[in-house]
């Protein structure tokens, strides 16, 4: 056989610092400080201080801002281009295309002599008030997450989330309790808050957010994103909400004493993971909502299939399941990608946890 | 069925002992008294029997979502509960007709299922999947695999059934002893007044001890006590009424075929006779460890062979009826007084006294309590003589003073995921001794870690799997383990020649490289003890 039946060697790789393109000379959400990164979205685990260069999707640019500025590294250039525009860097045509993760996420495409890479970072294809929708990309290979890659995961429509948790809200505000709801602070929070904005009329008390949250609140409104009337949840606000208000917060809130002020709570968390009896029961929230910003099985699987890819490489979550699946049942050429890509809330371990310990 | 998923809904989604015993009380006085029945003897754990094979259970649920079954297993394994998993991947039905309540669903459903051959076992599962949503399916997969548990304390649910009777604790709690099938008519003697018809047969509810304080002075002078051997056998109550004599588990189950010779001998007692105390294995003068009367539990019959190798005794410690009168309002000396005559006036040969250990001080039971590893036992009871015979776990009158468990450090080898509340964490680990440059597994251990432990433990695992072999996974040998230990056999069918006895973590020892853990060799020179 000719030289020419030889396979390419692939346009993306995992190193020691993360997905590698060799042909562009630059990273995708590295996770070693390197000299160029493309970066997906703001998440911790995707975004990490300490690179030189940064390009991200137009609308995710501040959040990526903020995440990076924490570096004691000096000062960060970060870049940023709108959706679908195309940018040649080194040998390779790159453009961002929206993953439908969080506010301003972004699929990255790369081309290169005919072939073309997605990598889609997280990604879900539910609707969501606070980004942008996922957009199918056709592609030859696309790296796709696995986090909730098990058919067990079905998502209830969000409209029906938001219902439950206003019903939630109100029966605890009738029992003179606050409502104390857990959410990531980036994306899911905001999410939760835009779905009970049509709500709001029925509403039994005004909803004040925890600090960490409260600082993330700008960037969205100032996208134009409509969420819900908050307030900074202070000592004074707390006084005031108790018994009838909702807070929002991160998980690392629960069972400290910061919650005291809100008097006799009822704890509530959203995250993808609620959708299992044994997370739910492990974590000590009274309640449990369905909540995820990434794809169910169902929209992993019409995710991949939307992009008409023969070859799938995926990345953190059930791997070795989903590749199985793609491999056997849809005859695509499919396999494992590693990273340190955490998914949801690291795993359904860290579901809740105060920090993600341990790392190293 | 639709109330009894709610009543499961409110238990399972609140952590309040207030709002579990509001729900249980809401319910009980609510449903109707065949419904009644059934909830309180599910939560109450009774045993149920498996309707059907839970292979056939995956395939049709394989058949029916469409999921091949390979993926129906990869779900299980991570979701860790098979009822749980087979809710979640059955499809929802459209339009669908409420399930029958609770009694009705049952008798239909569950235990009419049994009895059917396969295809019609099908028919029925797969028409009840047409009739429930996913609650009420996982509610039904748990019924028909015999292993119904809730997270609900059965002093709980003793606790809101005297509420809605109208009765005390101690009372409903005797009232649920024994036997009672979940009727109608069960129903409403438990929360009658006053209870008519009751199994003549029932034990007493069992009192029960909490481990004693770090600092052992502080439950009161030593010369309140009455200081007793902690057996380490089956605790067992021996009701002698009517014609029959009936010996009871803690666990509330009769126990009689294990025990032929007592059952046997013990009719000899007078009538309305009710001992408490402990079923061993018994060579001689000393027990014989629970590994040998493990080989006479849950048997339906004992050859001579097992009788000749496996001698048993009685060792009563407490006498709760004489003469068909319930003496366990009298204080423990009395008690006592009236046992010591009654076992010597029975004069049977497995019939013993629990000895009285002497003190009279704490220091003195200190250096006794030492002695215990080469006696057999666990360590020694500390009961008040003044304390009448409660029911239950109370904290005060009767206490258990344990010897320290052995300890060893050991190196984390093989982990897989946890089921029930630890479902899809890396929660069970195997874990292992050197043997040279080797690591040997001695032991399995699932608990002994904090919640925040566990997360950090199952991160390390994500991180350093070296190798797959189905559901589990080899990890880097680089956490150490203290584990500890109730005792050591030798065995032959592990790889390490020995076997530990109730192995749980201690501690982790974060402070030691895997290098210092414990070698087999040192664990073998404990097998002497």
């Amino acid at each position: 056989m000719a030289a020419s039946f030889q396979s390419k060697p692939d346009l993306v790789r995992t190193t020691e610092h993360g997905l590698w393109c060799e042909a562009g000379g630059f990273y995708i959400d590295p996770w070693k400080p390197v000299d160029r990164a493309i970066v997906t979205h703001a998440h911790a685990d995707h975004t990490r201080p300490g690179s030189l260069r940064y390009l991200s999707s137009e609308r995710g640019a501040d959040l990526v801002r903020q995440r990076t500025s924490l570096a004691v590294h000096g000062p960060v250039c970060v870049e940023s281009i709108p959706y679908g525009e195309r940018r040649q860097i080194g040998d390779v045509t790159v453009s961002l295309h929206p993953a439908g993760h969080v506010l301003g996420s972004a699929q990255v495409r790369i081309e290169h002599r005919g072939e073309v890479w997605v990598v889609a970072g997280d990604y879900k294809v539910d609707p969501d008030p606070t980004c942008e929708p996922f957009e199918a990309v056709a592609c030859d290979v696309f790296i796709t997450e696995s986090t909730f890659g098990l058919p067990v995961f079905d998502w209830p429509s969000p409209e029906s989330v938001a219902g439950e948790i206003m019903a939630w809200w109100q029966a605890n505000a009738e029992a003179g309790r606050t409502s104390l709801l857990c959410a990531y602070a980036l994306g899911k929070s905001q999410r939760v808050l835009a779905g009970l904005l049509p709500h709001m009329g029925e509403a039994p008390g005004p909803i004040a957010v925890h600090g960490a949250l409260h600082n993330l609140l700008p960037p969205y409104r100032a996208q134009g994103i409509e969420l819900p009337e908050t307030r900074y949840a202070s000592p004074e606000v707390a006084k005031e909400i108790k018994g009838r208000g909702l807070v929002v917060a991160p998980p690392s809130g629960n069972g400290t004493p910061w919650m005291r002020k809100f008097g006799d709570v009822s704890t509530g968390f959203a995250s993808g993971w609620m959708a299992l009896r044994g997370p739910r029961r492990r974590r000590n929230f009274d309640h449990g909502f369905v909540v995820s910003d990434h794809a169910d099985w169902k929209g992993l699987l019409s995710a991949i299939e939307a992009t008409g890819a023969s070859r799938v490489l995926v990345t953190h979550g059930y791997i070795d399941t989903l590749v199985r699946y793609l491999s056997e049942e849809r005859g695509l050429q499919a396999e494992r990608l590693d990273s340190e890509f955490e998914g949801e809330e690291g795993s359904s371990a860290d579901v809740g946890a105060t920090t993600a310990e341990g790392a190293e | 069925m639709k109330r009894f998923h709610a009543l499961f809904q409110a238990l399972d989604t609140t952590r309040k002992t207030s709002a579990k015993e509001a729900a249980l009380v809401d319910y009980f006085q609510s449903a109707p008294a065949a419904d009644a029945a059934w909830a309180a003897h599910l939560l109450l754990g009774r045993k149920g029997r498996r309707a059907v094979n839970t292979r056939l259970l995956r395939e049709w649920a394989s058949e029916i979502s469409g999921h091949p079954l390979w993926l129906v297993e990869e779900s299980y394994d991570a979701v860790g509960d098979l009822a749980e998993t087979i809710a979640l991947l059955v499809p929802e039905p459209a339009g669908r007709v409420e399930p029958p309540p609770l009694a009705q669903f049952i008798e239909e459903r569950v235990i009419g299922l049994a009895a059917l051959d396969e295809d019609a076992k099908k028919a029925l599962v797969l028409d009840t999947w047409r009739i429930t949503n996913e609650g009420e399916r996982f509610l039904f997969h748990k019924l028909i695999s015999g292993g119904f548990r809730v997270g609900v304390a059965k002093g709980l649910v003793a606790r809101a059934l005297s509420v809605v009777a109208g009765v005390d604790k101690p009372t409903m709690l005797h009232r649920l002893s024994g036997r009672w099938e979940p009727t109608a008519e069960a129903w409403q003697r438990l929360i009658a007044e006053e209870e008519e018809g009751a199994d003549p047969l029932r034990p007493y509810p069992f009192f029960l001890a909490h481990p004693v304080p770090d600092e052992i002075a502080e439950i009161g002078p030593a010369t309140d006590f009455q200081a007793e051997w902690k057996w380490d056998g089956i605790r067992a109550q021996a009701v002698r009424r009517g014609e029959e004599l009936l010996l009871w588990s803690r666990g509330e189950d009769l126990v009689n075929t294990g025990f032929p010779e007592i059952t046997a001998e013990f009719r000899a007692l007078p009538k309305g006779t009710v001992l408490d105390g402990e079923l061993l294995a018994w060579d001689g003068d000393a027990p014989m460890g629970f590994h040998a009367l493990q080989r006479r539990i849950q048997r339906k019959s004992v050859s001579a062979k097992l009788r000749a190798e496996v001698p048993t005794r009685f060792i009563a410690y407490d006498l709760l009826e004489q003469g068909g009168e319930d003496l366990r309002a009298l204080p423990l000396a009395d008690r006592r007084a009236r046992l010591e005559s009654l076992v010597a006036a029975a004069n049977l040969p497995h019939l013993g006294l629990a000895e009285i250990v002497p003190g009279p001080t704490w220091e003195e039971l200190a250096a006794t309590r030492e002695s215990s590893r080469e006696r057999g036992v666990e360590g020694l009871m500390l009961k008040r003589r003044d304390a009448p015979y409660g029911a239950g776990r109370v904290r005060g009158p009767w206490w258990k003073w344990k010897i320290d468990p052995f300890t060893v450090d050991t190196v984390m080898i093989y982990a897989q995921r946890g089921h029930g509340r630890r479902a899809s964490l890396y929660t069970d680990y195997t874990l292992g001794v050197w043997d040279g440059d080797q690591l040997v597994p001695v032991a399995k251990a699932y608990s002994g870690l904090t919640d925040a432990e566990i997360r950090r433990v199952d991160h390390f695992v994500r991180r350093n799997i070296k190798d797959r072999f189905g559901p589990v996974r080899v990890v880097e040998p680089k956490l150490v383990f203290e584990i500890a230990f109730e005792g050591i056999q030798p065995s032959p069918r592990h790889k390490s020649g020995i076997a530990l006895r109730f192995p749980r973590i201690a501690r982790w020892r974060e402070d030691k490289p895997p290098e210092e853990a414990d070698t087999l060799e040192s664990l073998r020179e404990l097998l002497g003890s």
